[in-house]
């Protein structure tokens, strides 16, 4: 039996075999598919469109809530101190909600300040010397931060704010930010049930493209277990096929996506000019095009994982 | 090397294949396994391949029992069996080269040593100068000797083959068998099932006969004793 062990020698260490089948099987999978180069585009690009899609939408998503961060600025508290409330311990209050975590910025309306605009603008110059002293309150404005994910913030803060001894009123357009953010929530969840069930779709394809892989293959995979492949052997050809699926599907649905938001940008830019806005659409960013593609590579994998659990036991020499 | 002993084999459906097969083939001994089709030959070698399982007796590969080896172990098992069916059993989408060096990927060999050992094997074969042909391109007789070519690249200590020479003219035949009897000669065990009667007589090695699952004639006794 000395052969027998002449044939340890000429072989690779049990981990560099390993890695050695891993690298071959994952080059030769590659070369598989590009010999077959319509179908394996069809199915590529069956993969890349039903996962453009749900990324496109998140993208105007995105957008759509960059946009409704710039009508946040309007999403201002005023605040109407009492008239017994002089103008230092307005100030005092002032510095206290400076110090306030929910709120980015703090301005005060004089009460003369006020009055005086009021007469220039309203013309009731005369009208309001005649009171003798001045009626006005002083105002606080406040810029809260807006956090799109938690819209209750705002009204605890409009809570607090009505608490205090001098102010007699705070108030805020309240109803509009919570419309808009319901609405993008459903926007989002509604992407959400979209994108799961294409992301189903692309584990079907995959399944499905990988199951026909297989029968055409049968031949090879009785003869490769008669020979003595290893069960692993054998499913890892259609494992990395699936995972090049993943990624060429990913990285065509992201280029996908890139083109189509550049067919928009135009209108969109001068829908903005319109507005005198210089908001522009924004892209996916490098870490969201890199999870798309994570993803994509994730179905794929996972998708053929299903298909070989499924069909490779059938398959038995005879 | 390979031990039958009261071996049956019984498929679903009460067909009885084998019915107390009891024989030895020493390590390094070559013999052939004959009987009408039907016999029972294609099953006896698919217990030893492990494609069947016994239904009942003891069937000993190389010291190791095959009715208790697990569904995982098989493959380690059959890598040091070279099988060699009466279709070739070749891929056709690769090259002669490539099916022969299959066996030695799939044990993970290093790239250089498959590069050695295909040629060293296609030689003996006498088909150097065929390895980058498609096997379609080849004659059957050039088919058979690349799936043997395959079956001996790893250096199997047992050779199994189910009518190599069935689609063959008696000349080729005849060279098939005298390759492996050139095997058998380097110390590997060869099991060959074969109806070629006559090419058996003339090659002189011992011959076990199946009957309809029953062992009539077992030649390789006076070895096993002697």
């Amino acid at each position: 039996m000395a052969k027998i062990e002449s044939n340890q020698v000429a072989k690779n260490s049990p981990f560099k075999a390993w890695l050695t089948n891993h690298a071959r099987t994952l080059i030769s999978s590659l070369g598989a598919m590009t010999r077959q180069p319509a179908s394996s585009f069809m199915t590529t690009a069956v993969i890349a469109i039903a996962l453009a899609l749900p990324s496109g939408l998140f993208v105007l998503l995105n957008n759509a809530s960059h946009i409704s961060v710039g009508w946040d600025n309007s999403a201002q508290i005023s605040i109407f101190l009492k008239t017994s409330v002089s103008e230092k311990d307005a100030q005092k209050l002032m510095g206290k909600f400076r110090l306030y975590e929910d709120i980015e910025s703090v301005s005060m309306i004089n009460k003369d300040q006020a009055l005086n605009e009021f007469k220039k603008i309203s013309g009731f110059g005369s009208a309001l010397e005649a009171l003798g002293g001045n009626p006005l309150p002083h105002v606080i404005t406040i810029q809260p931060v807006v956090d799109s994910t938690r819209p209750d913030k705002i009204r605890h803060l409009l809570k607090q704010l009505n608490k205090q001894k001098e102010v007699k009123l705070a108030q805020l357009d309240l109803q509009w930010v919570q419309r808009l953010f319901a609405m993008l929530e459903i926007a989002q969840r509604g992407i959400w049930v979209i994108a799961s069930l294409l992301g189903v779709a692309v584990l079907l394809v995959v399944g499905n493209t990988i199951r026909l892989d297989i029968q055409n293959r049968r031949e090879e995979i009785e003869v490769t277990k008669l020979i003595g492949g290893t069960d692993a052997f054998i499913r890892r050809p259609f494992l990395y096929t699936g995972l090049w699926y993943g990624i060429s599907g990913g990285v065509l649905a992201w280029v996908l996506t890139v083109l189509s938001i550049s067919l928009l940008d135009g209108a969109v830019e001068h829908l903005a000019s319109l507005y005198n806005s210089g908001f522009q659409l924004q892209g996916l960013s490098g870490s969201e095009a890199f999870s798309l593609i994570g993803f994509s590579c994730l179905l794929g994998l996972f998708g053929s994982w299903i298909a070989v659990g499924r069909h490779l036991s059938e398959i038995e020499p005879s | 090397m390979i031990r039958f002993d009261n071996v049956c084999k019984r498929y679903p459906g009460g067909h009885e294949a084998l019915n107390n097969v009891s024989f030895h083939l020493p390590r390094g001994e070559m013999a052939y396994l004959t009987g009408h089709s039907g016999a029972g030959k294609s099953t006896l070698l698919k217990l030893i391949a492990l494609i069947e399982r016994p239904s009942r007796g003891n069937l000993v590969l190389d010291g190791v029992n095959l009715g208790s080896v697990r569904n995982h172990k098989i493959p380690y098992i059959r890598r040091n069996i070279g099988i060699i069916f009466q279709n070739h059993h070749l891929l056709y989408d690769r090259t002669v080269f490539d099916n022969v060096a299959l066996p030695l990927i799939i044990a993970g060999y290093q790239h250089r040593e498959i590069g050695k050992r295909v040629r060293a094997s296609l030689d003996q074969v006498g088909l150097l100068n065929k390895e980058k042909a498609a096997p379609i391109t080849l004659s059957g007789g050039e088919q058979q000797r690349v799936g043997i070519a395959r079956a001996i690249v790893h250096k199997p200590g047992l050779l199994l083959a189910d009518e190599p020479t069935g689609n063959l003219d008696p000349e080729l035949s005849r060279e098939i068998m005298e390759l492996f009897a050139r095997f058998n000669q380097v110390g590997v065990s060869v099991l060959i099932a074969s109806h070629d009667l006559d090419l058996i007589k003339q090659m002189g090695n011992p011959v076990v006969s199946l009957s309809q699952g029953q062992l009539v004639h077992n030649g390789l006794e006076q070895t096993a004793h002697g």
